[in-house]
């Protein structure tokens, strides 16, 4: 039995703006075990980014706010760390890759300078050995004539390479935890295929836990083990990746999956549309956020938000309505 | 040019963007954007453009509306040649072709109303007086499914679905019967993506709409097309039936690009054979010689590099442009 490596227990996170505060994260626990792949999906604003980054401490504050929970990682909780103790575990034991390869490298150093930082403040390199490493670093990735390309500014990078170097960096350091928050959405398909392998060959070499932030469904079926369904700042579905896909028990989830194309698809149906439009979070729902949207509704979810509860092997949902049977739980 | 059934013919399109340098300007290269390419569009049927960024593809919808002038080629609509007319022949076959675009945050006018959005095009080809036009709106209004009462708002009280509802009223205003749609889902969220494709396609049925639907999202072009056209650096190197393309495709690249599409099913994800190509586009610049595809190819030979495949009828209706192909 693999240990917890990542216990995150009743994390709350809010925005204030000039509209009121926004609800961006109402209570999100989940546990990630070492060397496990864990997809979290969800459309924009259901808070999946934030969780994550409520969790390294790269919230900004004020205008964001963590108001209650824990994270536990190696026997600390994220959340109570100062700032100097959590750049030490940032991009050492947990490092992150962000969606957007253009903006995440800075475009007035080398990509060597930059890959060569983590190394020597985390690992106590000294240039020589960093550079050397450095160079390592990116033959692993797949980067032809690592070496001379060390001296290069990203914009001498195609966007796949891009990725594949900040992917490089967030590795450097052999993290125990590494988070993507939708690191191929940028990219071409065929590039994205590229890079999901990538991961999938680098995941296998390393062993490192995987947090794979996405609102690609179809990704996340090829690469996670287990998969947490997000919306309006809750954790609504989670389940292991066959019994999610097989089995959806969240209207929502239903509804995503319903709506989605398939490249393999053999007659033409009209895909199921979910109506309407996902909340703006300006006040804490008393109901079950997905409510307004659901063809399902009773009045219980009107009057009372569903919990998160066990139905299945390792399978949870937040929902008051038995989807299957059509009767409430 | 007798087949009344096509609506569209596109014949050796060629859109090159010059590269200028120096004080003079003087013109040292250019972007090969779409670099001679044919196709038809049939009648009531849309045609899916698919391809990666950079690929030509909407450089070629463009062009298809005259909005870039082609730097060669031709493009029949209705039997007449676009790319002779000028001036107010042209505006008025504007009046039969329309475009939707791909940001619904950037295509709509900040400072104009919903209601004025889709007046525009009405007054501007004097079709309407104000008052017919106001009708028009609230027609308009309720056939993207959304509340006439919403034509005096601005388009920043909207979200990206109802914004792209309103670009789709505006693209229906002159009542055209054909349709460019660059892109038009790619900047909305899955769950709204369905709520737009749905509505394209009941506006089909009821209108009798010609799509030319140019898309990156495979799957999605696949649920919506008849035809698909697969590009790939400025060139279309397979065109066929959606079905035929989906289960038979036979370029190398129309392939890779269907195996990287990953499936929302975690039974067939882990049992499907991929093709995963190396390396990256080309620039369009300075495409490579022969077959565009052979720097990527699987399975290029030498013949790859030395002579252009042609575009051809292997099968009926299945075009593709490969050597290797027989």
């Amino acid at each position: 039995m693999p240990d917890t490596i990542l216990d995150v227990r009743g994390l709350e996170t809010t925005f204030k703006t000039p509209d009121g505060i926004v609800h961006a994260v109402n209570g999100v626990s989940f546990e990630l075990m070492e060397g496990e792949t864990l997809g979290v999906v969800g459309e924009s604003g259901c808070g999946k980014s934030v969780t994550m980054l409520s969790i390294l401490g790269l919230i900004p504050s004020p205008p964001g706010k963590i108001v209650s929970g824990s994270a536990m990682f190696d026997g600390r909780d994220l959340l109570k760390l100062s700032a100097e103790e959590l750049r030490h575990i940032r991009g050492a034991q947990i490092s992150m890759v962000f969606q957007d390869p253009m903006t995440s490298l800075n475009p007035v150093l080398t990509v060597g300078r930059q890959l060569t930082e983590p190394l020597m403040l985390h690992l106590a390199m000294t240039r020589k050995q960093a550079e050397e490493r450095a160079a390592e670093l990116l033959e692993m990735v797949n980067i032809p004539r690592a070496k001379e390309r060390l001296s290069d500014y990203p914009h001498q990078f195609s966007g796949g390479m891009r990725q594949r170097v900040m992917i490089a960096m967030a590795l450097s350091c052999s993290p125990q935890l590494l988070i993507a928050d939708e690191p191929t959405t940028a990219l071409d398909v065929t590039i994205q295929a590229q890079i999901t392998d990538l991961v999938k060959r680098l995941r296998e070499e390393l062993g490192m836990a995987i947090i794979w932030i996405t609102h690609d469904l179809g990704v996340v079926a090829g690469l996670a083990q287990r998969v947490i369904v997000m919306y309006g700042g809750y954790i609504i579905e989670e389940a292991r990746v066959n019994e999610l896909y097989a089995n959806p028990s969240h209207p929502y989830t239903i509804g995503l999956i319903g709506s989605l194309p398939r490249v393999d698809e053999t007659e033409h149906k009209r895909l199921f549309s979910i109506e309407g439009v996902p909340p703006l979070l300006l006040e804490k729902p008393v109901h079950c956020p997905f409510a307004p949207r659901c063809g399902w509704a009773i009045e219980r979810c009107w009057n009372e938000n569903p919990t998160l509860e066990s139905i299945g092997p390792e399978h949870r949902v937040a929902c008051w309505v038995d989807v299957k049977k059509g009767t409430p739980r | 040019m007798n087949d009344n059934n096509v609506l569209l013919r596109v014949d050796n399109l060629v859109k090159h963007f010059p590269i200028m340098r120096g004080i003079f300007q003087r013109q040292v290269g250019a972007v090969r954007a779409v670099d001679g390419i044919s196709f038809d569009v049939k009648r009531g049927e849309t045609l899916g453009l698919v391809g990666e960024s950079g690929c030509g593809k909407s450089t070629t919808g463009r062009a298809v509306l005259q909005l870039y002038r082609p730097t060669s080629g031709n493009v029949y609509f209705d039997g007449v040649d676009l790319t002779k007319l000028k001036g107010e022949e042209l505006r008025m076959m504007r009046r039969k072709m329309q475009m939707i675009f791909q940001d619904p945050y950037a295509s709509l006018n900040p400072r104009m109303t919903v209601g004025e959005i889709i007046r525009e095009p009405l007054l501007v080809h004097n079709l309407a007086s104000e008052s017919e036009a106001n009708e028009r709106v609230k027609q308009l209004l309720e056939l993207v499914r959304m509340n006439p009462a919403f034509s005096t708002r601005y388009p920043h009280e909207f979200s990206g679905g109802q914004r792209q509802r309103i670009g789709i009223a505006r693209a229906l205003a002159l009542q055209p019967s054909f349709i460019v749609c660059d892109e038009p889902i790619s900047a909305l969220d899955v769950s709204i993506q369905a709520q737009v494709v749905n509505l394209l396609e009941e506006l089909q049925e009821q209108f009798g709409l010609t799509y030319l639907f140019i898309a990156h999202d495979l799957s999605m072009v696949r649920h919506i097309s008849n035809r698909v056209a697969v590009m790939y650096l400025g060139v279309v190197v397979e065109l066929t039936s959606r079905d035929e393309l989906y289960l038979n495709p036979l370029h190398p690249y129309s392939q890779a690009l269907l195996s990287a599409v990953p499936i929302p099913d975690p039974v067939a994800e882990v049992n499907r054979k991929r093709t995963i190509l190396v390396g990256d586009v080309p620039s369009p610049a300075n495409p490579p010689s022969g077959c565009r595809f052979r720097t990527r190819c699987p399975i290029a030979q030498s013949l790859c590099a030395e002579s252009r495949p042609e575009f051809r009828e292997v099968k009926p209706g299945h075009f593709v442009a490969c050597h290797l192909v027989s």
